[in-house]
């Protein structure tokens, strides 16, 4: 069967710097795959090239999803093909109300893949209830998107947006930063009622803590933009008594 | 960089193409000869069967205006015009005078019918959503094509309330003293190049009176387009809200696709007396040009409101998205006390065109206030100039003004400019002026294409959450319209 998401080799670029150095990385539908690693280790540089964002080149390599090319794909083909982003530092977009925003996103990847659009009260109800399991007030939907929204507000925002658009690989980058432990459980708890065998979620964090409410199927060492070793969630409880300091000075 | 440059080539690819509303209908028309003279001014006067007084008032402007120059301060850049080269009134044959909408000839209702605006009095504008249920407000429209009004609805439920909605030419037949009290006295025959001009040679235009208390039970809307050949098309519209009324009020525009540029050159004149409010509201859109700067309506337009009365209030709206250039400053005279007025306004520019608007506030009363809210979002090659005046007389004790003003670019090519003016003569008043000018966001695209937007609904999505506090003072019904036509100024091919 085909992977989910299957990388291999993968060199990338930005404004001329090589980040990513022969990425290797393969992730079946249903599991859970974490990479940690120190900061500017190019982890977010991976979600965004993944992702598509303008600026990041690949030089060499491959990145599928489903078997389908990323980079033969604009940034809203891969959304609407099932790559979801929850963002380390999420925009603003003032005078857009998040509901509209909400019913904009949907309905765009709907129609990409020739599906009917969603109705407003089927759209109301959804969020609705993704806003309970979320413990958010409705009342910040109708706030323009992320517009004077807290930290924590917003990573809850973007794992309500994941919920809703239902995506085929979810990467979510360091959604636990900015989380309080009540907030961190809650966000936890969201994602884990996305694991299913259909989806795979791609889990980039600095620390153990959100593991501990998100299990991993395996988990990933990076450093110096490619993996440097693989394990079992055991290893992201290694990674806590050591530290990066041995990673750091391999890569260097 | 990349997401912005391809934003840019497609807005570039949008101008002749995305006009919807580029055709022409072929309908014979009575046309006055050629060019402009004293024997062209008494043609058009005759046609409409105008009290004397109105030709002499006619004659004098454009004696007036031979001595006159054209303005040459606004930041816009076009060959001269030829005045002589110009028809100044062209009427479609079958119409001769008003009729009732079952004589109106069936060409003329298609091409309504075709713009979205239905010239029967069940529906109001097309491309209106309404929640299930909810009463379809009702909108009377006076429909003006080229130099006459070929259609009025609702006139007779209006006048029950006391309203008169007409066009202006049949005001002067019918009501002539009411014309003559107010006529010019907010824009005078002097007052500029075009606004003479407008005087001298205007053809045909709505006329408002709204009588004292009533509030008026519908929108009203006039309906502008311009169809001949090079033709110039001067309307001139004049509302009155006497002593505690109240009118909302909207204006909309077209005209074909044409290698020429087409003269358009209004005057609008409001007069809101005590305790009066005057809500007008524009959604421009006439042909903007192609993509190199052919063609294109110049739109150089003299707008003015008159709070001659205390506590009265005047909004001008105005959804800009037309023209290949621009020339108006929807303005208001606060006159009497605690008077207040308005602006807000969207303009957007593309491909060549040129834009330079603003408003002006005049403080004169004590306590007036007034609020100006202008959003500018130039895109392509295009140049698009904010330019306002608040001024406050030695009389205008405690006067307010809050101005802001934004612009949005997007991509490298456009400009964008804020002129503010102000003159503040009594030192009790408080002027507050916010400016900001910013580059649209690739970060905010990417964000909102990442959730699966096209690049061209992501740019309309952020255009509109920018000018959000301008549309949201449009009547509900036309600011779906409007939103729309944002995404189609902008957009390359969504549609
Ligand atoms: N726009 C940019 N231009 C140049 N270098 C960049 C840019 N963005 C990120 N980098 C560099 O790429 C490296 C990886 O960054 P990042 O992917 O954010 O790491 P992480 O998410 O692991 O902390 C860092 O050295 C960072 O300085
Ligand atoms: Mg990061």
């Amino acid at each position: 069967m085909t992977a989910l998401l299957e990388i291999r080799n993968l060199k990338a670029e930005i404004a001329g710097k090589q980040i990513l150095n022969g990425y290797d990385l393969t992730v079946k539908a249903g599991e859970v795959h974490a990479i940690m690693g120190p900061n500017g280790s190019g982890k977010s540089t991976l979600s965004y090239v993944l992702s598509g964002r303008p600026g990041y080149t690949i030089t060499e390599g491959q990145a599928l999803l489903a078997g389908a090319d990323l980079s033969q794909m604009s940034v809203d083909e891969r959304a609407a093909a099932g790559l979801f982003l929850a963002f380390q530092y999420p925009l603003e977009v003032p005078g857009v109300a998040t509901m509209t925003f909400l019913r904009a996103a949907v309905n765009a990847q709907r129609k990409k893949r020739g599906e009917e659009e969603m109705s407003s009260p089927d759209l109301i109800k959804s969020v609705k209830e993704i806003a309970k399991i979320l413990d958010m007030d409705m009342e910040m939907l109708r706030r323009p998107v992320n517009v004077g929204f807290s930290g924590g507000e917003k990573k809850r925002a973007e794992t309500l947006q994941m919920m809703l658009l239902q995506p085929k690989l979810c990467i979510l980058d360091e959604t636990d930063s900015g989380l309080d432990i009540d907030a961190l459980k809650v966000v936890s708890n969201g994602v884990n009622q996305l694991r299913s065998k259909d989806r795979g979620i791609v889990v980039i964090t600095h620390y153990q803590r959100l593991l501990d409410y998100i299990t991993p199927d395996v988990v990933h060492v990076q450093s110096a933009g490619r993996i440097v070793r693989t394990g079992g969630k055991e290893l992201a409880l290694e990674l806590e008594e050591t530290g990066y300091a041995s990673y750091q000075s391999e890569a260097a | 960089m990349a997401a912005v440059q391809e934003t840019v080539e497609q807005v570039r690819r949008v101008g002749a193409d995305q006009y919807k509303y580029g055709f022409v209908t072929d309908i014979e028309s009575d046309l006055a000869p050629k060019g402009l003279s004293e024997e062209v001014i008494r043609f058009i006067s005759a046609k409409k069967n105008e009290p004397e007084w109105m030709l002499e008032w006619r004659l004098e402007a454009y004696r007036r205006w031979l001595t006159m120059t054209e303005p040459k301060w606004a930041r816009v850049d076009y060959p001269a015009i030829d005045y002589q080269d110009l028809y100044y009134y062209a009427a479609p044959k079958s119409t001769a005078g008003p009729k009732s909408l079952d004589e109106v000839d069936p060409e003329l209702l298609r091409t309504y019918e075709k713009l979205g605006i239905p010239l029967h009095e069940r529906e109001i504008l097309a491309g209106v959503e309404r929640p299930e249920g909810e009463e379809r407000p009702r909108v009377a429209v006076d429909a003006v094509f080229d130099s006459v009004s070929v259609a009025t609805t609702f006139k007779e439920e209006l006048k029950k309330a006391g309203v008169i909605f007409c066009p202006i030419s049949e005001a002067l037949r019918e009501h002539p003293d009411l014309v003559r009290k107010y006529l010019g006295t907010v824009v005078p025959t002097s007052d500029n190049f075009f606004a003479t001009l407008n005087s001298a040679v205007f053809s045909d235009g709505s006329f408002v009176y709204i009588p004292p208390g009533v509030r008026c039970p519908m929108e009203l809307s006039t309906y502008f387009r311009i169809n001949e050949k090079n033709t110039g098309q001067f309307e001139r519209t004049l509302i009155i809200a006497d002593r505690g009324s109240y009118v909302s009020y909207l204006e909309g525009c077209t005209a074909p696709k044409r290698d020429e540029n087409q003269l358009h050159a209004a005057v609008v004149e409001l007069v809101a007396l005590d305790d009066a409010e005057i809500k007008y509201s524009t959604v421009q859109n006439w042909y903007p040009g192609d993509e190199n700067g052919k063609g294109g309506i110049y739109n150089f337009v003299t707008k003015r409101g008159d709070c001659r009365g205390a506590n009265s209030k005047i909004s001008w709206t105005q959804v800009e998205t037309g023209s290949a250039i621009t020339w108006k400053y929807p303005s208001c005279v606060l006159r009497g006390e605690n008077s207040r007025g308005e602006f807000y306004s969207i303009a957007i520019s593309n491909g060549r065109q040129q834009v330079d608007s603003g408003t002006k506030m005049i403080h004169l009363g004590k306590g007036t206030t007034s609020r100006i809210i202008s959003k500018g979002i130039s895109a392509g090659h295009s140049s698009n100039a904010y330019r306002g005046l608040v001024s406050a007389h030695r009389k205008a004790e405690g006067a307010r003004n809050f101005t802001n003003c934004d612009s949005l670019l997007i991509g490298d090519a456009c400009s964008a400019h804020t002129i503010p003016y102000i003159e503040a003569k009594n030192p009790s008043c408080v002027f507050e002026h916010e400016a900001t000018t910013s580059k649209i966001s690739e970060d905010v695209l990417f964000y909102c294409m990442q959730r699966g937007l096209s690049q061209e609904d992501a740019t309309a999505l952020v255009v509109n959450g920018f000018v959000r506090d301008v549309l949201q003072q449009l009547p509900m019904e036309f600011a779906v319209e409007a939103q729309k036509l944002i995404s189609v100024s902008l957009e390359g091919s969504v549609g």
